[in-house]
């Protein structure tokens, strides 16, 4: 290696072998594979026979959750060690960023079909512009508005009478999750849910500023606080649900309001809840003393992730509360 | 840890546990090439009935299964995983890096694959069989009509996206932050330069297509109407999803194989690669444009007029940088000193063939004219012509160009020009008739047809076997190279061969650049 310089450039850390990556597989593939048999079994298969699909899929999810929890350790234990170099970091940095860069492209997803359904849809399926012909053919006498007072299956006489095959009975909520009456502000779950996470982004950020000053103890305050928040934001998420269900008639069945509510807002709940995690652990992680104010990246990037969290719901407070 | 000058571990461990680009890369392209050979038996399944018309071989059923799983396992299995593989190898070594950046997470993403083709493939053994709706999978074939065998479909695709984010993520890091110092952006080899722009595309549309499939398995088994009218939604919805990743997805398999034949023209041309810059921006503008084509797909659905208009008018744009990029390969080669060993004869077949291709998708994206092709096999021979001329023939072409920079030992010449001649010719058999049938009506998709397709129906399936065969005497030669070629410890096999990975000893050892080489700064990108 002719042209190969002496030591002017500390040397990147290659890890040695490691068994986490077919550790993880396992886990990974023994829990998809038992989720799918769960899901088969509920609609394809004999609801009353016993299989081992539940099993598989728990054992494979404690597998894969084990594993990911020895290999951070593993990870942390080498950045104490001194093994990261600077540049090390770094990749640790940019793996963060451009993970959290796909979280963000996944919503889009979500997001666009909500647009798309409101916009296009909506309209088509009510008999307006290039889609209308479907309406007199399909349809007939479903008006449009949103969020939608009576599913285009109700609007024909329920499943029963469906001009064509689909993939169940879709009952329209019997009320809007929107913001209805201005007098009965304070009852109304989301606007508490929003103050609640834009509060913990703040208490989240003045927790780095503590560690920052190497002020641990404003630190776990404030990081405690940051986790307490998320915790009362998803108890009331959830309160949130059993109302939908209960009280409001609106399900996963509710057509596609129903649908856009409760995925966009799910999947947002199921991130506030990694989010959460990963934020306790760090806690913990502080509690054990292992952050000093130039190096804590394991927090920095779980900070990022609960910002991100938080700005995906800003967009659902606006275009699915809202809006 | 520690000791950073050992050679590979003994033993099955040493494929398992890996943290070493070379093995990993190694693993990834030995697992394409097996799902290759997969895809590729669906596809002679296929032309075997294809061969004559009326039913002969197999049922209309697993006819439908065959299309479905050949297109899936071609695309996610044999062309992705195979330039990653190739990224894998080659990166760390063109810019001067120890290994990737995130060596663990590189061996996951591997790993990740070989089972989850395990389990795609296990549905054919399935009640109900395998997916049979078309690699597009749209709803409501997929979701109300669907298989049991869809919830499995939908967690292999979860898993596969998965893993092309982890290993985008990892190329992503690795071309960043690991360059060797002086090298800089614009002195990267375009290997690099058109993988960091293929990572940045998979980054950003794999996580559609994981919602896209999620909300099929929301509809499937938990009553969502995303893609049902009854409930509100619409199956175009699936469609707009889906090619949003899917448009993107086309140039996530030919970018790379843009970057390889830029390494290899110049070098058999012995000279520098014609306009460096302008392919950077090429790359860059067809990598953006590619978001703003998708519905050219979908012409027929009945899109507003606007609509057709506008995707028309943003698809034609395509060609501008794409044609910057052949005319560059062709002023590259103009008055160089061409030899042509097997790399640049694939090469130049791509250039020819994808260039083909490239005119039938202009083709294609004139709207009006596109409802007379629409699902014809024009369709199948024009992404034919950019996949298997454009993407494998490309790949083949690397595989012969840094085989002995792998091994340390040469290739059998004659047998790799014979392998491309039987290639070129048996794909131009298979897939230039197939532009008639097209043109004249042919559907795609279908297990049967009119009569008078049936000559060039068979002209397709014996083009079909030609190459097909000609892919075992591609592995003969691989194989007999790696046992028994010829030994080579040149460090530059091609004399023409410019780029940090010909500076390092032949065959690659197992760690290279464990200290940073240094660029010398006249050295332009190579």
């Amino acid at each position: 290696m002719s042209n190969q310089t002496s030591t002017e450039y500390e040397t990147y850390y290659v890890p040695d072998q490691s068994k986490m990556a077919i550790m993880a597989t396992i886990g990974l593939i023994l829990s998809i594979f038992g989720a799918a048999s769960i899901m088969n079994d509920m609609t394809f298969g004999d609801p009353d026979e016993a299989t081992n699909s539940w099993s598989i899929f728990l054992f494979g999810l404690f597998w894969f959750v084990a594993t990911l929890f020895a290999w951070f350790r593993q990870a942390i234990k080498e950045n104490i060690a001194g093994m990261n170099s600077a540049q090390m970091k770094k990749s640790y940095v940019l793996g963060m960023f451009w993970f959290i860069f796909s979280e963000v492209m996944f919503f889009f997803a979500f997001f666009g079909a909500l647009f798309y359904v409101r916009t296009l849809v909506g309209p088509w399926l009510a008999g307006e512009g290039d889609g209308g012909r479907m309406n007199g053919l399909l349809w007939e006498g479903f008006e449009y508005s949103w969020p939608m007072a009576l599913t285009p299956q109700e609007a024909v006489g329920g499943a029963a009478s469906q001009p064509i095959a689909n993939n169940g009975s879709f009952t329209s909520a019997e009320t809007t999750m929107a913001f209805s009456e201005a007098a009965a502000w304070y009852k109304w779950l989301p606007l508490w849910n929003t103050i609640i996470l834009l509060t913990s982004s703040f208490t989240c950020h003045i927790a780095h500023m503590g560690i920052l000053d190497g002020n641990k103890k404003k630190f776990n305050l404030w990081l405690g606080i940051t986790v307490a928040l998320g915790v009362i934001f998803l108890f009331v998420q959830f309160y949130e649900y059993y109302e939908a269900y209960a009280h409001f008639g609106l399900t996963l069945n509710s057509g596609i309001y129903g649908s856009t509510f409760f995925m966009l807002t799910g999947f947002h709940g199921f991130h506030v809840f990694m989010g959460m995690t990963m934020l306790a652990i760090q806690l913990m992680r502080s509690l054990n003393g292992h952050f000093t104010a130039d190096d804590h990246f394991g927090f920095e990037a779980s900070s990022w992730y609960w910002h991100f969290v938080d700005v995906v719901w800003v967009f659902l407070f606006l275009f699915v509360y809202i809006l | 840890m520690g000791d950073h000058h050992h050679g590979p571990a003994k033993g099955i461990g040493r494929w398992l546990f890996t943290t070493n680009h070379k093995d990993i890369g190694t693993m990834y392209l030995w697992f394409s090439f097996a799902m290759f050979i997969l895809g590729g038996a669906f596809a002679m399944i296929i032309r075997a009935e294809l061969f004559q018309p009326g039913m002969q071989l197999v049922e209309p059923a697993f006819f439908n299964q065959m299309t479905t799983l050949h297109g899936l396992v071609m695309v996610f299995g044999a062309i992705m995983p195979s330039f990653v593989g190739l990224a894998n190898w080659m990166i760390p070594m063109m810019i001067g890096a120890p290994d990737m950046a995130l060596p663990r997470m590189n061996n996951w993403s591997f790993w990740i694959l070989p089972p989850t083709f395990l389990m795609l493939a296990s549905t054919l053994f399935m009640e109900g069989g395998a997916p049979a709706f078309g690699w597009t999978f749209y709803a409501p074939l997929s979701t109300t009509y669907a298989p049991p065998s869809v919830t499995l479909f939908i967690f292999s695709v979860h898993v596969l996206g998965l893993s092309s984010i982890m290993g985008s993520i990892n190329i992503i890091a690795t071309v960043m932050n690991m360059r060797a110092p002086g090298m800089t952006y614009m002195k990267m080899p375009l290997f690099v330069w058109t993988w960091l722009i293929t990572a940045f595309l998979l980054v950003a549309v794999m996580p559609v297509l994981a919602g896209a499939v999620t909300m099929m398995l929301m509809d499937i088994h938990f009553g969502t109407s995303f893609f049902s009218a009854a409930g509100g939604g619409d199956p175009v919805l699936f469609q707009h999803i889906f090619w949003f990743f899917g448009h993107p997805e086309v140039y996530i398999i030919i970018l790379p194989a843009f970057g390889v034949v830029s390494q290899i023209i110049p070098a058999f041309s012995r000279k520098p690669l014609f306009g460096y810059d302008s392919m950077v921006y090429a790359t860059a503008s067809i990598a953006f444009l590619s978001f703003i084509v998708w519905a050219h797909h979908m012409y027929t659905v009945g899109m507003p007029v606007a609509g057709e208009l506008f995707f028309m008018y943003a698809t034609m744009l395509i060609a501008v940088p794409t044609g910057v990029k052949v005319f560059n390969w062709i002023s590259t080669m103009w008055r160089g000193a061409l030899t042509f060993e097997t790399p640049m004869l694939f090469c130049i077949g791509f250039l020819i063939l994808f260039t083909i291709g490239g005119f039938t998708g202009l083709m294609l994206s004139i709207a009006p004219a596109d409802f007379q092709y629409h699902d014809s096999y024009f369709v199948v021979a024009h992404f034919h012509y950019v996949m298997v001329a454009g993407a494998v023939f490309s790949m083949t072409a690397a595989v012969y160009y840094w085989l002995p920079k792998w091994c340390g030992r040469m290739y059998n010449e004659t047998m790799g020009k014979t392998h491309f001649w039987i290639s070129f010719i048996g794909f131009n058999l298979t897939f230039f008739p197939q532009h008639f049938v097209g043109l004249a009506g042919m559907p795609r998709r279908i297990p049967d047809y009119a009569l008078q397709f049936a000559d060039f129906n068979m002209m397709s399936s014996i083009g079909a076997f030609i190459y097909g065969a000609s892919q075992i005497l591609f592995l003969y030669n691989v194989i007999a190279t790696i046992v028994s070629g010829k030994p080579t410890s040149e460090e530059k096999v091609w004399d023409g061969a410019e780029g940090l990975e010909w500076t390092v000893p032949t065959p690659a050892p197992y760690h290279t650049f464990e200290t940073p080489p240094r660029i010398d700064p006249a050295h332009a990108h190579s």
